[in-house]
């Protein structure tokens, strides 16, 4: 069965995955199966279901990071594996926030938020600003000359969200953003994410097992082996 | 700022095996230093025993060396004749061994050679020199090793010889040397009638290439060359020099293969932060320049730590009292500027293989890497 689900026509389309097809080890195991997904501006879409199902494969070909088997992906309407301004994608035109934060432990809090902008060639004030701003907002602003590892995982992750927002994306992957949390911890940072995706006006598309943090999302998408059963929107 | 932090990031969390690197081609590039300072200094003084008060050497055409080389005598008394020389002075080199020297470096000259009239005399009179036969004047580390003075009777090879003088030159070669009449060298190495080069003073230096074509008109078997052409042209200098070269690269090579070990083991270590950054919008370029810039740092520390031990080892060669005057070691700007920069090359070539490896480093799969 094929769904295509699709936001309110209204909404400009910015992710569009077209009946793909994507398996791993030599084509042994075949983790996406014929998936149809579109995505409008400004939503929050969450993709629930059962570990394997291939949440985190649809995010890495909506990133770039990985090729379809068969099957087309689009962002921002420009087809994704036919770009050839690829590190554009990733520099300015979509974030990505990991279950593990994965941050470079090494560097502080602020030199690891700055690294897109150091990819992306930004102006180190402007970056700084940009940086100050996001700290502010997500409670960081007395840690920033912290190293990774003097933080909490609440805070890595918050650090994480910085990063992935840092070049002003218009879309956010999140690959389980709060798996790694307590529910607690997990909550919070949740709202946070919620909170400025809606206030920059952020598309989300977000991978997690826990059903009440996608619920809170404006459509929830279920995928099971490898296909979309089902969805639903928010209210 | 982020990027050069990025860079020695790694070099801080590995700091041993940084260190081992930066060691390893510090030690190669002092060996560098020092055999190239040395041999360099040893090819100057060659030159300088040429050169000594003269323009231009002529030796016979076609020799690998110029002990094998055979000047007429003859030639140096017709070319001294000629308007544009002030002097042609004939010199025959030769080597001898005595008990407990195996090389002792004889100069068959004139008396009026600018090495016996110039030189600084300690002890004996220069006019005294080649009244005699078997008259020898020693170089004062001559003396010293063969613990002769002035009046003695000292063995060398199969001969018994009369110490006339001591002499006090700055070339090492010179001060552990043997100055003979020339007439009593030419029979004591058998080549009667013979020189081993004439060297010439000329009475203008713009009359050099004048000079040279009339010798190679006069002389077809023989050949004329400015001193600086010499030094520059001659085989056996330039034989040890890339002997010298080939020998400090070889170093230079084995502290390249350190680096190239240090970086694969940083970007094997560093997969995962390597896909990080890539999802973060770091180009490959990007991140070939943190790997490269990682050894390049790597480079010039060990460099910079070889150029300050090979000073120190050149320096401290120099204290040695037995190779004094043997070790020229002063520090040539273009030749640390050459160390510095194959060291440079050494470690970006010890990068490439690394480099290439983590600038196709998949992030999607190197993200799963534990």
């Amino acid at each position: 069965m094929k769904n295509t689900i699709q936001d309110d026509e209204n909404q400009r389309i910015v992710l569009r995955a077209v009946d793909i097809w994507k398996s791993y080890d030599q084509g042994t195991v075949t983790v996406l199966k014929g998936v149809d997904l579109e995505c409008s501006e400004g939503r929050s879409v969450a993709l629930c279901g059962p570990s394997g199902c291939g949440k985190s494969t649809l995010l890495h070909l909506f990133a770039g990071l990985d090729t379809p088997d068969r099957g087309k992906v689009w962002v921002n309407g420009a087809e994704v594996n036919r770009r050839r301004d690829l590190l554009k994608l990733l520099r300015h035109e979509i974030g990505f926030v990991f279950q593990l934060h994965n941050l470079i432990p090494d560097l502080t809090l602020a030199e690891n938020c700055l690294i897109p902008t150091v990819a992306a060639g930004t102006n180190h004030r402007t970056a700084k600003a940009r940086l100050m701003e996001l700290a502010e907002r997500t409670g960081l602003s007395d840690r920033l000359d912290h190293r990774i590892q003097k933080l909490s995982g609440g805070e890595r992750q918050r650090t994480a969200l910085c990063r992935a927002l840092m070049n002003r994306p218009k879309i956010l992957l999140a690959d389980e953003p709060t798996g790694s949390l307590d529910e607690q911890t997990s909550e919070a940072v949740f709202d946070l994410l919620l909170e400025l995706v809606a206030s920059e006006g952020t598309t989300l598309l977000m991978a997690t097992h826990d059903r009440s943090l996608a619920a809170r999302c404006d459509r929830l998408v279920e995928m099971r082996g490898g296909k979309i059963r089902e969805h639903a929107y928010a209210g | 700022m982020i990027f050069l932090k990025l860079i020695v990031t790694n070099l801080r969390r590995h700091r041993i095996r940084s260190l081992i690197s930066v060691a390893g081609i510090a030690f190669s590039v002092a060996a560098m230093l020092t055999v190239v300072t040395i041999l360099q200094g040893a090819i100057g003084m060659f030159s300088s025993i040429l050169s000594n008060d003269s323009q231009a050497i002529v030796f016979e055409r076609d020799v690998s060396d110029l002990f094998f080389s055979n000047v007429p005598t003859d030639a140096a008394a017709q070319i001294s004749n000629w308007p544009m020389v002030e002097h042609a002075n004939p010199v025959l080199f030769g080597i001898v061994s005595s008990a407990g020297h195996p090389i002792i470096t004889c100069f068959g000259v004139t008396p009026t050679d600018a090495r016996i009239v110039k030189a600084a005399w300690l002890k004996g009179d220069r006019n005294s020199f080649a009244q005699h036969a078997d008259d020898v004047v020693l170089g004062e580390r001559a003396a010293q090793f063969l613990t002769a003075g002035l009046g003695d009777h000292v063995q060398i090879g199969h001969a018994t010889f009369h110490v006339v003088g001591i002499l006090k030159t700055a070339n090492g070669f010179e001060d552990g040397g043997v100055f003979m009449p020339l007439a009593s060298a030419q029979a004591f190495f058998h080549k009667e009638g013979t020189s081993s080069v004439i060297t010439i003073k000329l009475r203008s230096k713009g009359d050099v290439a004048a000079f040279k074509d009339r010798v190679n008109a006069k002389y077809p078997n023989l050949i004329a060359l400015e001193d600086t052409e010499f030094t520059r042209t001659y085989s056996q200098f330039r034989i040890l020099k890339a002997t010298a070269w080939a020998v400090a690269g070889c170093g230079l090579l084995l502290g390249g293969l350190g680096v190239a070990n240090t970086m694969i083991m940083s970007v094997f270590t560093r997969i995962r932060e390597v896909a990080i950054l890539r999802v973060n919008g770091f180009s490959r370029v990007q991140i070939g320049g943190v790997i490269f810039g990682e050894s390049a740092v790597v480079s010039l520390s060990g460099a910079a730590a070889g150029l300050l031990v090979g000073s120190c080892f050149l320096y401290a060669l120099k204290l040695i009292p037995a190779l004094d005057g043997y070790v020229d070691a002063t520090l040539h700007p273009p030749i640390m500027l050459v160390v510095l920069l194959l060291a440079l090359l050494t470690g970006v070539a010890g990068a490439l293989y690394p480099a290439f490896y983590a600038m196709r480093i998949r992030a999607v799969e190197a993200l799963r890497f534990e």
